[in-house]
């Protein structure tokens, strides 16, 4: 059996949260992997709150589900962290959007990182980049597919208009490696 | 010797069910008759309702489908979506059309789908035995109304022409009767309308016809034209409730 | 084709363009909406057309019609909304008009939950309207699957003239994973549509009957019906047999229950279980064969996301009510890898 990545992110709608999914989703699957990706959808989604669970494998993919079985949980806001720290399997890795969770998790059984993407992203001059620094930040650690084929499944994702993007893309992924790095 | 009357083409040779009296023969005698005077026998299609016209696409001599209780505009929508260039036409009674295919026939004629409706109006359920129909005059007897239809108690009668004249999507809505040869001829006219309406791709065009249930009103068949006359006329008066055909053309 | 990831909805508009689908008629519903949104954008690019229906009532009837008229054509809907188009597929079934029809399952009864769930089996697939009839339904576990299912079930649907539905469930719907868009395998020799309404022109009329008022007429439309179901069973029985070579427990499940099942087999195997799956794809018929030769097998466990709607289908199957065993969360609720694996354990004992 290979390697099964099974990633949970969740914040709040805007913050990309189902595009970061997406782009891990569309890497895997240029990678010629197996890929899954599951969202939150209907009423929860209307307070704002957005989740969704990847699944990136070298095998068929079994269960699309993450239920408290994450190798990488993402959680970009307050109210996400106090609802999933627990979707993280033991062993996993936890990324908190530090700019915005001052917290620390009761945890000791999984490894934690913190990662103030707004803070980065405002540094850089644009908000929006916040999620494609967390994106680096944990493909750095994690491994999960090549960066540059992150920044090839931007354009699948977004659209070819939205091509030139891709250079501060690039970097806002750089800049997150380099905050965990 | 010469030939005074022939009976149309649109007709197959068969003897009907309808029962000694009932208007259903002349209603689908004149449809039968213009489409044929149209020359559209060969692109008609028929979509029978739930009802006493539930055989009506055994008498029609074109194509025809039964629908399900109070959906034949639906049906008729998904035809007419298929083929634009047919003429499709619904053939429905007050139960089926007023009642239980309220949604359906008012949202037909919102769409402006380019049908046409011919709606039986006889005040009474005739297929299942003479129950009150939404269409059945206050006072009226039923069997599921012994006592008269009592407003107070089941409500008022439903004018549909009215009612879906307001819509924007109806090109032609006209009330007739054939109580009398003068109106029948008048309600040939107005099937014809409404079918050339249709032809013309304007949209949606309905043409009710007081007709008469002697069987379930309890009446002789003279009877039951006079009750059209003295009764039913003049609570759903006859007339155009809608004609925007010529702005649409 | 190169691999796209598709969400299921729109895969589901993608294949049934592909399968030559120009006609759609449907009403809202969570959680398929993006099925009638994206054929409202896609259709009128390929000459097709999209109603709205003001009903998911009206939606079936309007289906009826276009079938009727020798269009390809479906509809789509969940649950509460499949229920209401129940009288609609018996007239289609009974008029004998292939019809497609996707149902995004969700939890229920009454107006229930959005979320997924497979509680509409009894519903579907033993046929929820008046009268002697059966639909084909096919039960994809994956988008590929869907995809393949949908573009194929527009042929069985033309070539038997029988409504095949779709049964799915929400997350299917919602989910994304890569798929080819591709004809299908089997090519069935296509019956010539003669019964369409298209106008006679100039021949016989069509008439398109759903009322026999004598009795023994309309025994006789029975007895066809029927003999075109036995044709259906004996020729449409399909499934997946995963890890049964030696297997002495037998999973059975479909949809995306069999995805959670597939999952606790891997990790049952991996402890040294000798447990395996039989996987529906259709689920009528009942793929009855896959049950035959396996007196071996000492219990099969049905996992679903329902109260256990198909367990009589098993039992029947194998033949005896005593091997059979059921775990399901309802609802809407989605059981985990582990609570399967517990479940499984529990059954087995300690039969390592």
């Amino acid at each position: 059996m290979g390697v099964t990545h099974k990633i949970f992110c969740a914040g709040f709608g805007g913050q990309g949260v189902m595009s970061m999914g997406q782009l891990f989703s569309y890497a895997g699957l240029l990678a010629g992997k197996e890929v899954t990706w599951c969202p939150s959808y209907g009423p929860e989604m209307r307070g704002g709150e957005a989740n969704c669970s990847v699944n990136i494998s070298d095998d068929l993919i079994g269960s699309p589900v993450i239920k408290q079985d994450a190798t990488v949980a993402v959680l970009m806001n307050v109210a996400a962290f106090k609802k999933f720290e627990n979707q993280v399997k033991p062993g996993g890795s936890l990324y908190l959007n530090s700019s915005l969770i001052h917290e620390k998790p009761s945890r000791t059984d999984i490894n934690v990182y913190y990662v103030p993407v707004n803070d980065i992203a405002a540094e850089m001059g644009n908000t929006k980049l916040a999620n494609m620094i967390m994106l680096g930040a944990v493909n750095k650690i994690e491994k999960i597919v090549d960066d540059e084929l992150l920044l090839e499944a931007f354009t699948k994702v977004f659209g070819e208009k939205k091509a030139n993007l891709i250079p501060i893309n690039r970097e806002a992924i750089a800049k997150g490696a380099a905050s965990v790095g | 010797m010469a030939v005074l009357f022939e009976k149309t083409k649109g007709m197959t040779d068969v003897k009907t069910h309808y029962c000694p009296g009932c208007t259903h023969g002349i209603v689908h005698r004149l449809v039968a008759e213009c489409l044929e005077e149209m020359g559209e026998l060969d692109n008609a299609i028929d979509v029978s309702p739930v009802g006493c016209a539930v055989l009506a696409l055994n008498y029609f001599n074109f194509d025809g489908i039964q629908a399900a209780h109070g959906r034949a505009p639906a049906t008729a929508t998904g035809i007419k979506r298929v083929h634009p260039d047919k003429m499709v036409l619904t053939y429905q009674g007050d139960g089926d059309l007023a009642s239980i295919g309220m949604c359906e026939i008012v949202h037909a004629a919102a769409r402006g789908e380019k049908i046409t409706t011919i709606f039986i109006n006889n005040g009474i359920y005739g297929m299942t035995g003479g129950q009150m129909a939404p269409t059945t005059l206050p006072g009226m007897k039923a069997t599921t109304a012994p006592y008269g239809r009592d407003v107070s108690l089941q409500g008022y009668p439903i004018r549909v022409c009215e009612m879906l004249s307001t819509l924007d999507g109806s090109k032609y809505i006209e009330r007739v009767a054939v109580d009398s040869p003068a109106n029948v001829i008048k309600a040939k006219k107005a099937i014809r309308k409404a079918l050339e309406t249709q032809k013309a791709g304007l949209g949606f065009s309905l043409i009710e016809v007081l007709s008469t249930c002697p069987t379930n009103w309890g009446k002789t068949p003279v009877e039951a034209v006079k009750f059209v006359k003295e009764e039913m006329i003049p609570y759903y008066p006859l007339g155009v409730y809608k004609d925007s055909t010529k702005e649409e053309e | 084709m190169a691999k796209i990831l598709l969400k299921g909805n729109e895969a589901v508009v993608r294949a049934a363009i592909e399968a030559g689908c120009r006609y759609f008629f449907g009403y809202p519903i969570t959680p398929q909406n993006e099925i009638p949104e994206y054929f409202s954008k896609e259709l009128p690019k390929v000459g097709g057309t999209f109603v709205q229906a003001e009903s998911e009532v009206a939606a079936i009837n309007m289906l009826y019609g276009a079938v009727a008229a020798g269009a390809r054509a479906m509809t789509s809907s969940s649950s509460p909304g499949v229920a209401l188009k129940q009288e609609g597929i018996g007239y289609i079934s009974k008029a004998e008009l292939p019809a497609v029809i996707v149902n995004m399952m969700r939890g229920g009864p009454g107006l229930g939950s959005i979320q997924p769930s497979q509680s509409d089996y009894n519903m579907c697939v033993k046929c929820g309207s008046n009268g002697d009839y059966r639909n084909i339904v096919m039960a994809p576990g994956n988008i590929q699957e869907l995809v393949d299912m949908v573009i194929e079930a527009f042929d069985m649907a033309d070539y038997y003239t029988n409504p095949v539905v779709i049964l799915a469930d929400g997350l299917i719907g919602q989910m994304m994973e890569p798929v080819e868009i591709k004809q299908p395998e089997v090519k069935r020799e296509m019956p010539e549509k003669t019964w369409a309404l298209t106008g006679k022109n100039g021949g016989e009329p069509h008439r398109i009957i759903n009322l026999n008022l004598d009795a023994n007429e309309l025994e006789q439309v029975n007895i066809e019906l029927f003999k075109k179901y036995a044709v259906i069973e004996e020729n449409e029985q399909r499934y997946e047999e995963y890890k049964m070579d030696d297997a002495e427990y037998a999973f059975v499940s479909y949809g995306t229950a069999s995805r959670i099942v597939r999952s606790a087999v891997n990790e049952l195997r991996n402890e040294g279980y000798k447990v395996g799956m039989i996987r529906p794809l259709l689920l009528w018929p009942f793929p009855e064969k896959a049950f035959e030769g396996k007196d071996h097998i000492k219990k099969y466990m049905d996992v679903e996301f329902s109260m256990g709607q198909m367990v009589d289908d098993v039992k029947l199957a194998c033949n005896d009510k005593h091997k059979v065993e059921f775990y399901g969360r309802a609802g809407g609720v989605i059981p985990s890898v582990n609570e399967v694996v517990d479940f499984a354990k529990k059954v087995m004992g300690g039969a390592q």
